[in-house]
């Protein structure tokens, strides 16, 4: 069996989610932050 | 941890140190990975699949440190009463869910070609999914209240009583017949090879500090928000 595009699909996910809520986090504490500060 | 009490105290350090864990955090996640992806042997037994090890492992050891670090907030918030205790609860709650979330996908992922199954109904699997199923408990009744101290109680207690949860997906690969392999790092040593200990350990540091980075820019966001909330308070009953 070809293991590669299980690795591919794993580490895809792994980026989005991961990236998602580090994004999500920078953005919510970036607009929280201005808000607070206008 | 009293000294943190102070939100001004915190807030100056949470801002100090934001940048240096994600910066920390994406170097040695990214080191870990590329190094596990394309530098590190493929396993004797499992093959090239072994490589998905780099991303569910840290996966795996965050979404149960979160959560007993979940627990430990609201034991925090109910015995000291410290005012950042309810702050963490609420920040990392999202955060232990999603790491929760990469390890079931990542390991259903791996399952698929190494025991031939996406999925299986036994005791660490299941309990891992409980696991994420707490957090989504927890974060259902933060949002469950309107009075924000009543939310943070309930999902608390619900917090502190799963943590039952995190010796049954320890011991599960021992207590019962699964699928799943026993651990290979324990306190008296390890059974992985160093050119696969060092990329997994380069790994689960950088997701740590990930994990770190994401929780103190939600906790600054959650604080950002409640001093907006004051000051529009303030105004409507001087107005």
């Amino acid at each position: 069996m070809d293991h590669g595009p299980f690795i591919l699909a794993a580490y895809l996910v792994t980026l989005a989610l991961v990236g998602g809520l580090l994004a999500n986090s920078w953005a919510w504490m970036r607009r929280a932050e201005r808000e607070r500060d206008e | 941890m009293h000294a943190l009490a102070n939100p001004a105290r915190f807030r100056r350090l949470a801002e100090a140190l934001t940048p240096w864990l994600l910066g920390a955090g994406l170097a040695f996640a990214g080191t870990g990975l590329f190094v596990g992806l394309v530098l590190a042997p493929p396993d004797y037994l499992q093959g090239e699949s072994v490589r998905i090890m780099y991303v569910h492992v840290p996966a795996a050891w965050l979404s149960l440190g979160g959560y007993l670090a979940l627990a430990l907030a609201a034991l925090a918030a109910r015995v000291w009463k410290h005012p950042l205790a309810d702050v963490a609860l609420r920040a990392m709650a999202p955060v232990g869910a999603t790491f929760a979330a990469v390890c079931l996908l990542t390991g259903s992922i791996w399952g698929r070609p190494t025991w031939g199954t996406w999925w299986e109904w036994d005791g660490r699997l299941t309990s891992m999914l409980l696991l994420f199923f707490l957090y989504l408990g927890v974060i259902a009744l933060l949002h469950a209240f309107d009075n924000r101290a009543r939310a943070a109680r309930a999902a608390g207690l619900l917090a502190i009583l799963g943590t039952v949860n995190l010796p049954v997906i320890k011991f599960s690969v021992e207590w019962w017949n699964t699928l799943h392999q026993p651990a290979s790092i324990r306190l008296s040593g390890s059974a992985i090879h160093p050119a696969m200990l060092e990329p997994l350990a380069a790994s689960a540091l950088g997701f740590a500090l990930l994990f770190a980075a994401a929780v103190l820019m939600r906790m600054r966001a959650i604080l950002a928000e409640e001093r907006r909330e004051a000051r529009l308070r303030r105004r409507a009953l001087a107005a």
